[in-house]
């Protein structure tokens, strides 16, 4: 019963050892080239979407990484899918396809799936 | 793990502490928590050690608390200690003795601006004699009180009736030893053993016979601090620094806590109590907490005096589980009785009642 | 005037000094190159494999075996050079064991110190088992023995950039150029050995400088899954399973991260020399605020000293990579043989 007038904080740490990296391996199995994004951020400085939403795809392509998803399920539906980051991305990572990929392993994640 | 490293940092960073002749200055939450701790010191040094120390009661609070809270500015603290200091240039000592770690972070960090910055030293200077009428010399050295129980602890542990073992396995205690953060993150050169690998407890520790636990989080701050827990809703981030330490050094079983600066004791003893009350967690073999002394408390077990004289039980994990291990006999049932043998009330919640 | 039979000695007997030996050597002049260590080669005889092709080190150091293969060339193990004077129209230099040799021309070539991890104590080297440098890994590419202390196979195994290189803490300001490349390198070679260990870097900057390094570390991330967390790791302490837990920030992802290594490599960086500051220092030689030797233009003097016949190679001006090194010594052995030439 807390009747102390304050909670305990939660930790914001990424724990690698207890993240769940199966939609990493969901993309990365069917899109290689997302190996090779080294997060310069060209593409969110071009991203259409990330200019007046939240959506910031160089962060998104690194917490999947990590195996940390719970940020990411309403974040990622709001690519359009203009493709203008796949242009200036300078490692030629698949960008469109990483984030239709993203958008399947979460949800697939979500119904146990994966 | 490798002792040699840990051995070669250690030799890296001594201080000198002086040998007798100590002013000492008083902790406000180690008097307010920890009410028999001070007068343990005090009877270690004078009747334990034959050593002289002397306190004037007209000291105050260091202010420590108001000047990390940005309630006290530094000029104003400055003035505080350097009535202090006159104080004992009084009473004609040249070593003070400091009972908490804030306060002796802020003297370090006072003593430091003052040569770097002398004309902040004639200010102040300036600043006591219009307030108070005082002058002052300054001190030849500052000490923190656990570094000179660890100058003395091979000398202490050859008077010891105790040992920090445990006659029910016929093993050392295992130990974790938690050093405030005013203590040597600041000035790493003036702690005992350095910043990352403080030694000023492990001495005492391994010389008292007991066995030191390093976890991971050793080296975290118990989220004591002071601005956050000033304020009621910003405790959780306090907590939940204390919890962390908690996870972390549990898998090791540790049979108690020890730190040398009271704030940190309070805070690792009394979130003990919170956790429980919140979440329904509490740490230590078989549920029952891991009681958390200062380090002149763990003295004094040491030493043989009376646990409950030594106000042992307001804490809030109870030591009960360790004084059995230790082989101390201590009634609990005298626990709460005052001087006249009338009882008190008896807190409710304790761990391990 | 002839260039023939000049006396040139060299201090240090490593990849910059064997190769300006070798130069001078082949272009008749004696050479007497003096070497602390028992062997030749420096560094590079203790190294596995190169970067960027990963070719052998062994290759490197019999070329350079070779190359002393001359009969202008004496080869001194075991003694150091002390101390460089002008004297008459040359040099004297003491040695250690208190003799002095005369020269025409001095080459110093002295090269650089790996940077001692334990001075980094936040890191745990040699307290807590479990963390290594990159030297020791190299080595233990070399023994074929990639295994933890306790004799387990890694699962996962931690490097950590800039060690003792960017960071006041230990007064190396400077960057020490080769060992991000050699992080990478080495993250191949354990993805290669092990393939069901995960390997990950903790950088601040990844500093792929010279040709293919690039190249290189697509290949490590493409071909080889190796994963880069940009962040300095600021601590690493030892757990109840002997493993290495280390706090880094994930900068990229704005948030602090937590991990549990099996093996944690600390690239060590550069330093000048403790024997090359020495010699520094006794012949009065300028030394640059990261402590290397100064030469006298950064752009087209890089191999001069203000000492008339004493010309600098290699690492002992700057960290450089072997292949510069090289070049280097090359140079300051062209520059040698032109200030000989006009004496």
């Amino acid at each position: 019963m807390n009747r102390f007038g304050f909670h305990i904080n939660k930790s914001r740490l990424i724990d690698y050892d207890t993240s769940d990296r199966k939609v990493r391996q969901y993309i990365t199995d069917r899109e290689p080239s997302f190996r090779v994004c080294f997060a310069c951020g060209g593409c969110t400085a071009t991203c259409t979407a990330g200019q007046h939403a939240s959506f910031n795809l160089r962060r998104m392509n690194t917490l999947i990484r990590r195996g940390e998803i719970a940020p990411l399920r309403e974040e990622v539906s709001r690519c359009m899918l203009c493709g203008k980051c796949q242009l200036i991305c300078p490692r030629g990572v698949n960008t469109r396809n990483v984030v239709a990929l993203a958008a399947e392993a979460i949800m697939k994640y979500d119904r146990n799936e994966l | 793990m490798q002792l040699e490293g840990k051995k070669r940092i250690w030799a890296e960073y001594q201080k000198d502490i002086p040998d007798d002749h100590f002013f000492y200055v008083r902790s406000c939450i180690r008097q307010t928590f920890f009410a028999g701790s001070e007068q343990v010191f005090l009877k270690i040094m004078r009747d334990d050690l034959g050593k002289d120390v002397m306190e004037d009661p007209r000291h105050t609070t260091c202010t420590g608390i108001g000047y990390h809270g940005d309630v006290v500015p530094f000029e104003t603290i400055s003035t505080v200690v350097a009535r202090h200091f006159a104080l004992a240039t009084e009473a004609g000592y040249k070593n003070i003795a400091i009972s908490c770690v804030t306060s002796f972070g802020i003297y370090t960090e006072i003593l430091e601006t003052w040569k770097h910055f002398p004309d902040l030293l004639a200010k102040t200077r300036d600043n006591l004699f219009k307030a108070t009428g005082r002058e002052f010399d300054l001190p030849e050295s500052i000490a923190h009180a656990s570094d000179i129980i660890y100058k003395f602890r091979d000398e202490l542990a050859r008077k010891a009736k105790y040992q920090l073992y445990d006659i029910t396995t016929g093993k050392p205690l295992k130990v974790v030893e938690h050093i405030g953060c005013h203590y040597a993150k600041m000035f790493p050169k003036h702690g005992i053993g350095g910043a990352e690998f403080p030694h000023v407890l492990v001495g005492m520790i391994e010389s008292w016979g007991g066995e030191v636990i390093d976890y991971p989080e050793r080296r975290h701050c118990c989220g004591f601090g002071f601005r956050q827990y000033l304020i009621q809703a910003n405790r959780g981030y306090s907590i939940s620094a204390s919890r962390k330490k908690f996870e972390s050094m549990e898998p090791y079983k540790p049979d108690m806590i020890v730190a040398n600066c009271p704030g940190c004791a309070m805070f690792m003893d009394r979130w003990q109590y919170t956790i429980k009350e919140i979440d329904d967690v509490t740490y230590g073999g078989y549920k029952t907490g891991i009681p958390t002394l200062t380090y002149e408390e763990m003295a004094g077990l040491v030493m043989g005096y009376d646990p409950w004289e030594m106000g042992l039980q307001f804490h809030n994990v109870q030591a009960l589980p360790l004084l059995r291990k230790m082989g101390i006999k201590a009634d609990p049932d005298k626990r709460f009785l005052a001087k006249d043998g009338s009882r008190l009330p008896e807190p409710a919640n304790l761990i391990n009642s | 005037m002839t260039v023939m039979t000049k006396h040139v000695i060299i201090a240090g007997g490593g990849v910059a000094g064997i190769e300006a030996a070798g130069v001078l050597a082949d272009m008749g002049h004696t050479v007497s190159i003096l070497e602390k260590e028992g062997n030749p080669g420096g560094h590079v005889s203790k190294w596995h494999a190169l970067f960027p092709d990963r070719r052998p080190a062994g290759e490197v150091t019999g070329y350079l075996g070779k190359r002393i293969e001359n009969e202008n060339i004496r080869f001194i193990a075991g003694t150091s050079v002390e101390k460089i004077e002008r004297h008459g129209g040359g040099l004297t230099v003491g040695i250690s064991g208190g003799t002095t040799l005369n020269a025409d021309a001095v080459i110093v070539a002295t090269g650089f110190d790996l940077f001692d991890a334990r001075r980094k104590e936040e890191y745990g080297y040699g307290i807590y088992d479990n963390v290594i440098t990159s030297a020791d890994l190299e080595q233990m590419f070399n023994d074929d023995r990639l295994l933890t202390s306790d004799g387990r196979v890694p699962d996962r195994i931690g490097f950590v950039h800039c060690v003792g290189s960017r960071d006041e803490k230990v007064c190396n300001e400077h960057c020490s150029k080769v060992c991000c490349v050699t992080a990478v390198k080495q993250a191949i070679e354990v993805r290669e050995k092990l393939p069901g260990c995960e390997v990950f870097c903790f950088y601040m900057d990844m500093r792929m400088f010279g040709p293919f390094y690039e190249e290189l570390y697509r290949e490590s991330q493409e071909k080889y899954n190796v994963n880069y967390i940009r962040g300095k790791v600021s601590e690493a302490s030892g757990t109840m399973k002997k493993r290495v837990a280390l706090k880094v920030e994930d900068t990229l992802a704005g948030r602090p991260l937590k991990m549990e290594v099996d093996l944690l490599v600390l690239m060590t960086g550069m330093e000048m020399s403790k024997s090359g500051a020495k010699l520094a220092e006794a012949s009065g030689f300028a030394t640059g605020i990261n402590r290397f030797l100064e030469s006298t233009d950064n752009h087209y003097g890089s191999n001069m000293s203000k000492m008339k016949g004493v010309f600098y190679a290699g690492t002992c001006t700057a960290p450089m990579n072997i292949t510069d090194t090289i070049s280097h010594a090359r140079a300051a052995a062209v520059e040698a043989v032109k200030y000989l030439s006009s004496k």
